[in-house]
């Protein structure tokens, strides 16, 4: 890795400028995966002095600082309350509790990393992302645009909500990566959204809008569910699972998740 | 770039270039206790602590810990000395690779939450390996420094 500057902004309107004056410039988050991803930068820009490190509670919703690391967002009380503590039990099966400390989650959302155990449970809250330059985008909408301008995120916004929720993560073991993660969280409606398929993260909105229609949810209406639910999912296989595992495991969770929040 | 860093509780100030992590800053200036071991967040011997919280130094770029505390094993000897006899007593010990780390790691769980749970100490040692003893030993020697009231 070859970092040739490190400048640390005092305003983020300095860091957006400098990011777009020049295609090696790079924003630093917590900069846990950057020497994993990063080989030449010209200018490393650092958002330390900016104050995006903090939790609001406000009376129908949390912002949440992007430099805001893992570790404190799952320690905080407002944080576990979201949806029966989803958000908050994600995190902390997150590697261990020192890279937590590192990793932020401007840089896990910005990161749109395809194995993040992160971003399919932001897609079952009320999520909003607050860019410095673009304003207000919706997590789904910023997950599924492939090419987004190069921006600041200075913050999020969660909905306080307090649905049943279920996390799932299946991994070989605590360190590695996910093979499959989904997150449903209920209140007489379903969202449900898988991610390390191993691709990106997605809401299973077919899946959705057939439990969402029915008012009964029985056995014979979950196995229809997981039916569609394999058929607008794109599992596929890597290093880590087969396609083939990776549908026996949507299968099992999922029905086991949707059992557990509408007892 | 100039940084300035408390290690041990004394100030310094270093000469390091921005590709730098603190890892590679900590040992050239003989902070040998910090290891190098995957060098790639996985497996915890460059745990020092920032501010009393444990990071890897390995992945943190040494100009991001401008203006803070680091802790070094050689900073907690008192602790350190405590948690090493319980080691010691449940036979917990083997190469001593991971030591540093670890003892750093369980001087910050105490720190945090002094009362924590078999569950809770698994789930704070998630990130510190050690491919020797098997962990039974080691946590039993956790459990009892935790207890430690000495």
């Amino acid at each position: 890795m070859n970092v040739k500057e490190y400048v640390v902004v005092d305003h983020v309107d300095e860091a957006y400028q400098l990011l777009n004056q020049d295609k090696k410039n790079q924003i630093i988050a917590g900069g846990a995966w950057l020497k994993l991803s990063v080989k030449e930068v010209n200018k490393l820009i650092s958002l330390d002095q900016l104050s995006l490190n903090y939790i609001k509670e406000e009376k129908d919703f949390i912002k949440i600082g992007a430099q805001t690391t893992l570790r404190d967002l799952e320690t905080h009380p407002a944080v576990i309350a979201l949806d029966h503590g989803i958000l908050s039990d994600a995190i902390s099966n997150i590697m261990g509790v020192s890279i937590r400390n590192l990793a932020t989650i401007g840089g896990s959302v910005m990161g749109k990393f395809s194995f993040s155990d992160i971003l399919p449970v932001l897609l079952v809250m009320d999520c909003k992302l607050y860019f410095h330059h673009k304003g207000e985008m919706d997590i789904e909408e910023y997950i599924n645009t492939r090419r987004l301008d190069r921006d600041i995120l200075t913050h999020l916004v969660i909905k306080k909500n307090n649905r049943k929720s279920f996390y799932k993560r299946v991994a070989h073991t605590a360190l590695d990566f996910s093979m499959i993660n989904m997150a449903i969280t209920y209140d007489n409606l379903f969202k449900i959204s898988v991610g390390s398929q191993p691709g990106m993260a997605m809401l299973c909105k077919e899946t959705m809008a057939l439990l969402n229609k029915n008012d009964k949810i029985t056995e014979n209406l979950i196995d229809q569910a997981l039916k569609i639910a394999l058929k607008e999912l794109k599992l596929s296989s890597n290093l880590r699972a087969s396609q083939a595992y990776r549908e026996v495991l949507v299968k099992a969770y999922l029905r086991r998740g949707i059992m557990q929040v509408i007892k | 770039m100039k940084i300035k860093l408390n290690i041990n509780h004394e100030n310094k100030i270093y000469e390091v270039e921005p590709s730098e992590f603190l890892l590679d800053v900590l040992r050239r200036n003989n902070y040998t206790s910090v290891r190098r071991g995957c060098d790639n967040t996985s497996c915890g011997v460059c745990t020092v602590l920032l501010d009393n919280k444990p990071i890897p130094s390995c992945s943190l770029l040494a100009v991001k810990a401008d203006g803070h505390k680091i802790l070094t094993v050689e900073g907690i000897q008192e602790e350190a000395h405590k948690l090493g006899k319980h080691f010691g007593d449940e036979g917990a010990d083997q190469c001593g690779f991971c030591n540093p780390s670890m003892a750093l790691t369980v001087y910050s769980l105490k720190l945090e939450n002094p009362q924590a749970n078999d569950d809770e100490i698994n789930q704070y040692l998630v990130g510190n390996l050690c491919r020797c003893t098997g962990y039974v030993a080691q946590h039993e020697a956790i459990k009892k420094y935790l207890g430690d009231q000495s």
